[in-house]
């Protein structure tokens, strides 16, 4: 390691643990006063031809969701797993929700609400196309390269704009909302959407099917690196209102991209519904990068409001040696039930999945990622890091499968669970199929607490209780917070601080 | 500089008098050794002075500089000056030994309102006190005390110590688990460290440690209590006889 890495990530570290101190609870709990236009309250096939008709789509995508819609009547809620939350209404929900100003589509930034624009700057994502420095404390010596990220804006159930998005055409890279490329590169979306995420997959990817309004769209052609770091940013605002989006990633033959993937939302004393679907389609030797911080709000400390997250992501690694990274930092959401997938179709394709799920209070949370191996020489990668503290609940739930063409494929799978106080709970549930003589899958599990002789060790050289805390979970969760791009490792790790506060004591 | 006058203390769960009535002074600048069987309550005094949990003081104070210590958490008493060094030090997976320092000693600067050190500054220093104590730079980077060897382990301990620079000095059996040559570059290190305004309390079972550090001052610990104090020649009768005769004057 040279010496400017090493001062880099001291930089970082440094962060978290200042972060512990400056920061107060969920700080992206405020609102936004603004005027907004709502579907009536619940779901029918009204609602679901009323948000095709919002966005402006064309007949064979209204009547894709209303398939989607009639498939879902006939299914129930999936009840497996480890998660404890009253019955959802879905018939009290607001499906869509935009801001009066976005009626009539701003053409380009400069048209968009100054209310909205004045949101996302709040939220430390200037809708600016501007460089974006890596802004690490103690980083004097290393090279001072400005890096680019494009965003794209999602507010309630529209897009509000999304930057960068000149540059990146003239790399050939398409980066637009959902809703635009339905009506701009229909066939694109045509041959790919559902293609990952089946129509009929589960309840909830199928709901969203049905009434998703906005999300993000990329498309990298074959052989392009993408020029800059992509993502987008949900920001869930309206109350009683359900977000639903939906994310098509993909990525041609030979690309490469890496997206991130930011939300947030107030404090209401309501839960509220979040039900994503991401699909992501990679051809031959193309590889993505797909990195989520996840921070919606938890829930109060007894457990009121917050937001119930039932997402469904997976990626096809569609062709031979196609690559795919999730790393996910899940802190946020009062019910987290979320399984980043990979099918690895393709001869030689690769999967890894770095997860860091906290759950504090009275959060729960039930996630993992499902490697489904069915090329040969096929590669997994799993490490899971589960923080559990408080009253929280936390669930580690993986799928390892090999099927019987997949032979000499591998699978690695380290699980680790930290448990903090005596009132919270760490569950591991791997499932492992192997239906072939040459594979090999590993599976390896620790479960440990944050111990009182770590903690006076850190205390008697003179860190304070929470910096304690911050510093051994930090370690604990390090190999994940490497995989993410730098500006991403260093919100995490405030976010792993902040998420922790008040859990020892 | 260290003041402890007849201190009681007994485990918070148990109904068990550890120390009975236990008075210590150790001057500005001085070494004290402090010895004893087993038992006698060596290790819970360094706890007690440095704060842990699970110890309940039921008579008697303890100050640093004036500083009532038994009021204070254990970060503050870092802060402001005292430092142990464990028998046993702790792992911490994960976290950079280098990460681990630099977070202590800022953290103890900022509570005194000092400037901050930056990462540049930190890693020269760090790798100048490494180099005397022949910590070679890839143990900076492995995590804190992990796979450490014995030996590494309590080098590891005066690294901390050489760079937190702290006032007053307990050393919990630092020798124990050390071979010759480890004791030397350990003692090597505390030498280094020795001045006019920095005190130690070297506790250890065996005399062979004190051949290395010189004490001003040996003090003999049984149940609870300093039984006897004098100079380095009565860590020597001890080396000699055992603890046998001493406790049975004592009675």
């Amino acid at each position: 390691m040279s010496e400017t890495d090493l001062e880099v990530r001291e930089g970082v570290d440094r962060e978290t643990v200042e972060t512990v101190q400056n920061m107060g609870s969920y700080k992206y709990g405020w609102d936004t006063e603004i005027e907004m236009e709502y579907a009536p309250k619940g779901v029918n096939e009204d609602i679901v031809r009323l948000i095709s008709q919002k966005n402006e789509e064309p007949e064979w995508m209204t009547e894709w969701r209303l398939q989607a819609f009639r498939r879902w009547q006939t299914m129930t809620e999936p009840k497996w797993a480890m998660l404890n939350y009253p019955e959802i209404d879905y018939q009290d929900i607001h499906y869509y929700a935009r801001p009066k100003s976005m009626e009539v589509k701003p053409k380009s930034l400069d048209e968009v609400d100054p209310k909205l624009l004045a949101t996302y700057e709040k939220l430390g994502i200037p809708l600016k196309e501007q460089m974006i420095l890596a802004g690490v404390e103690g980083a004097e010596n290393a090279p001072a390269e400005g890096r680019k990220v494009a965003v794209d804006a999602v507010f309630d159930s529209v897009s509000v704009g999304t930057t960068f998005k000149d540059e990146l055409a003239k790399a050939g890279v398409i980066f637009c909302s959902i809703s635009e490329a339905i009506r701009e590169h229909p066939e694109l979306v045509k041959k790919y959407l559902g293609s990952v995420v089946p129509q009929s997959d589960n309840f909830f990817a199928t709901l969203n099917s049905a009434v998703f309004s906005d999300g993000s769209f990329v498309y990298v052609p074959p052989n392009t690196r993408c020029p800059m770091e992509l993502s987008t940013y949900f920001r869930m605002n309206a109350e009683n209102t359900g977000q639903f989006e939906r994310t098509l990633i993909i990525a041609d033959k030979g690309s490469y991209v890496s997206y991130l993937e930011g939300c947030t939302a107030p404090k209401r004393d309501t839960a509220q519904l979040h039900a994503a679907v991401v699909e992501i389609v990679i051809l031959e030797d193309a590889e993505v990068k797909y990195s989520t911080v996840q921070n919606w709000f938890p829930g109060d400390e007894e457990g009121k409001g917050g937001i119930y997250n039932f997402v469904t992501k997976r990626a096809d690694c569609r062709e031979a040696r196609a690559k795919v990274m999730w790393t996910q930092v899940e802190t946020g959401s009062a019910i987290t039930w979320k399984y980043p997938s990979c099918i690895l179709r393709g001869e030689e394709s690769s999967g890894e999945f770095y997860s860091i799920a906290i759950a504090n209070n009275m959060q729960q949370a039930d996630t993992g990622t499902k490697m489904i191996h069915l090329g040969k020489n096929s590669r997994s990668r799993i490490v899971s890091k589960g923080i559990s503290a408080g009253k929280a609940q936390n669930t580690y739930r993986g799928l390892v499968s090999m099927h019987p063409k997949a032979t000499n494929s591998r699978n690695y799978t380290q699980c680790d669970s930290l448990l903090i106080g005596d009132k919270c709970g760490a569950h591991t549930v791997p499932y492992i199929e192997v239906k072939n003589t040459s594979s090999r899958v590993e599976h390896e599990a620790t479960t440990s607490k944050v111990d009182d002789d770590q903690l006076f060790y850190c205390r008697s050289r003179g860190m304070d209780e929470e910096e304690a805390v911050a510093v051994i979970v930090n370690g604990f969760v390090r190999e994940v917070l490497q995989a993410l791009p730098m500006e991403f490792a260093m919100e995490a790790q405030s976010l792993v601080a902040i998420s922790l506060e008040g859990s020892v004591g | 500089m260290l003041k402890i006058d007849n201190l009681h203390v007994k485990l918070e769960d148990h109904d068990k008098q550890i120390l009975k009535g236990l008075s210590l002074e150790v001057p500005a600048g001085e070494v004290h050794a402090i010895m004893g069987p087993n038992g006698s309550g060596k290790s819970t005094l360094s706890y007690v002075l440095s704060g842990r949990d699970g110890y309940e003081v039921t008579e008697g104070a303890a100050s640093l500089d004036g500083q009532d210590l038994l009021e204070m958490e254990p970060e503050e008493r870092a802060a402001a000056g005292l430092f142990l060094a464990f028998q046993y030090p702790v792992e911490i997976p994960g976290v950079g030994n280098m990460t681990f320092l630099r977070t202590a000693v800022n953290a103890q600067r900022k509570r005194r309102g000092e400037e901050e050190m930056s990462a540049g500054d930190f890693l020269k220093v760090v790798r100048e006190k490494a180099k005397a104590l022949k910590i070679d730079a890839e143990m900076l980077k492995r995590p804190v005390n992990v796979g450490f060897s014995g030996g590494e382990k309590k080098r590891n301990e005066i690294l901390q110590m050489a760079m937190l620079e702290p006032r007053m000095c307990i050393m919990d059996e630092t020798d124990s688990g050390l071979d010759v040559d480890a004791m030397r570059l350990v003692a090597d290190g505390v030498n280094a460290l020795r001045s006019p305004d920095r005190s130690f309390l070297v506790i250890t079972h065996y005399q062979r440690l004190l051949d290395h550090i010189q004490p001003d001052v040996v003090h003999i610990m049984a149940d609870g209590r300093i039984i006897r104090s004098g100079g380095p020649e009565l860590a020597l009768e001890v080396e000699k006889n055992g603890y046998g005769d001493l406790l049975t004057e004592a009675g």
